[in-house]
């Protein structure tokens, strides 16, 4: 019989807490190198007990969106994405700080973690594009 | 014995329906019994011929154990999964095993669901499913599900392939057609794109009219070997080929947003069936948003990637169109309570069997039955035929 050993946390709360500190953390598989998000206990990729956290560079690109309609006195539209980061993981999140006609597929964005108001979340700010592709945050 | 040799050796026997559109003072298990004994009268049968068994419910884990015992059944083959709207054909498969197989005689497949006259509002249950099956990475981002996720799909395809509101509104037109053809549909006038243009704004690029109806409604329908099948009162729609994919189940873990698990689950269920999408004569597609036909027609090989908006122009899935779909008007015209796929496959059986009246496909012999569920998550196509496709 193979026992698996559940001391400490498990990574949903690991997550959580490395959140809870400011910090949004993904995973990396050391076995095969890919970056694994959502936190998951095992690499989906290649089956191996080898994922390790790290923090990403944060810059990523929009892949969707949408506007979700909502009344003014509910606090008005506002928008959901799907983001791509650099390491090839897909996160949702929302891209803040911008007109939302202003969003579009390919915006490049920089994420970052922010107190919302049920807790810490991910959001992503707009970059302008430099030279190289490396984005600053107004 | 290999799977493919399971083609044509089980038959849909039976379908029935209740409450379709609005059912005040119902339950969903009352709508359900209703459905299921109508299904079983119209093969022939008694409830106490049935021993195999398929059924689940959005908000009921242990749904499958509640229809037994209320519908007083001890079966010796049961199946409770839950893929959402698609688990009604995703049933087919193992139930055809398990018939040839002897396990069981009769398969009753059934569900029902009261969410529109509930007395439980639909918010009540979204909340309380939040905290029973939560999803932290997405919570967070308030995403109106299901239809946010629907039209985060929408979206990309409109980018990757240039793909117009226009397209998707012309599904709900045509949908709207077939539906106006049909006395059972819930919503019969008449609809044109600017009205789909025009309605309220869900959640970009979907308005409420690219949106299902939420309604009421119960369905059944039961198989049978096929040499049972053929000494029962209606015309068997034989189960040809079958096959479910699942490959995430958040739109935030799926892969690529325009192409769809259907493209799995097609391609097994073509192979089994041995035919193409050009042989088909008439199609159901779970439309739970406009966006899902078009995905399906190219996923399922009835155009290719990314033309789906070019083969839905110009009323081509509407009735006198170049390929009959939704006849019954879809879950966007005809009913949709929270999980349609067993109305998909109770229209296709209808049709083969020619009992469409005004909606009727002429010389219907080949259909197609595919179902979704959750948020473009699950995929389950069956194809169907008459006697003269065995």
């Amino acid at each position: 019989m193979t026992q698996v050993s559940t001391a400490g946390q498990g990574v949903e709360r690991q997550y959580a807490d490395h959140l809870a500190q400011g910090r949004f953390m993904i995973q990396r598989c050391s076995a095969c190198a890919r970056h694994v998000f959502p936190p998951r206990e095992l690499c989906p990729h290649c089956d191996e007990d080898e994922l390790a956290w790290v923090a990403p560079t944060g810059r990523g690109t929009v892949y969707s969106w949408t506007t979700v309609a909502r009344t003014p006195d509910a606090g008005g539209d506002y928008d959901v994405a799907l983001i791509d980061l650099e390491e090839q993981v897909r996160l949702m999140s929302c891209v803040v700080g911008i007109d939302p006609a202003a969003v579009n597929i390919g915006l490049a964005v920089q994420a970052r973690v922010e107190a919302g108001k049920d807790g810490p979340r991910v959001v992503c700010v707009a970059v302008e594009p430099q030279q190289g592709g490396q984005g600053r945050a107004p | 014995m290999n799977y493919r040799e399971l083609r044509g050796k089980t038959a849909i026997v039976g379908v029935g329906h209740a409450g379709l559109g609005e059912a005040p003072g119902y339950t969903d298990m009352e709508l359900l019994t209703r459905a299921a004994h109508a299904a079983v009268k119209d093969a022939g049968l008694r409830m106490q011929d049935i021993d195999g068994i398929a059924t689940s419910s959005v908000s009921a884990s242990m749904w499958l154990m509640s229809v037994v015992e209320t519908l007083g059944l001890r079966p010796t083959y049961i199946d409770g999964t839950c893929v959402g709207g698609s688990s009604f054909m995703s049933y087919i498969q193992a139930a055809a095993h398990a018939l040839w197989s002897g396990q069981c005689n009769a398969v009753l497949v059934c569900y029902g669901s009261a969410q529109r006259t509930s007395a439980l509002g639909r918010g009540v249950i979204t909340n309380a499913r939040k905290v029973l099956d939560p999803q932290p990475y997405e919570a967070p981002y308030e995403p109106m599900n299901p239809p946010s996720s629907y039209a985060l799909a929408a979206r990309r395809h409109m980018h990757e392939f240039g793909t117009r509101r226009e397209h998707l509104a012309e599904v709900a037109v045509a949908a709207r057609a077939w539906a106006r053809l049909n006395p059972e549909a819930y919503s019969r006038d008449p609809l044109t794109i600017d009205d789909v243009l025009s309605a309220r704004r869900v959640s970009d690029p979907l308005t409420v009219r690219d949106c299902c109806l939420v309604t009421d409604g119960g369905g059944a329908f039961v198989m049978t070997r096929a040499d049972r099948a053929a000494t029962l009162k209606q015309k068997p729609a034989y189960i040809l080929g079958s096959a479910t994919a699942v490959w995430n189940r958040q739109i935030s873990c799926m892969a690529d947003l325009t192409v769809t698990a259907a493209r799995q689950s097609g391609a097994l269920a073509f192979d089994m069936a041995g035919c193409k999408p050009a042989d088909i004569d008439v199609v159901q597609l779970y439309d739970a948003f406009t966006i899902n036909t078009i995905l399906f027609l190219e996923d399922l090989g009835f155009c290719a990637k990314g033309e789906g908006g070019a083969f839905v122009s110009g009323g081509a899935i509407a009735p006198g169109g170049r390929l009959a779909v939704n006849t019954n008007g879809g879950g966007l015209s005809c009913v949709h309570p929270g999980m349609y796929g067993v109305f998909l496959v109770i229209e296709a059986v209808r049709q083969l069997r020619g009992e469409g009246g005004a909606r009727q496909v002429r010389d219907a012999n080949l259909a197609l039955a595919h179902g979704n569920g959750g948020t473009l998550s699950s995929q389950s196509t069956v194809v169907l035929g008459t006697a003269a496709t065995l």
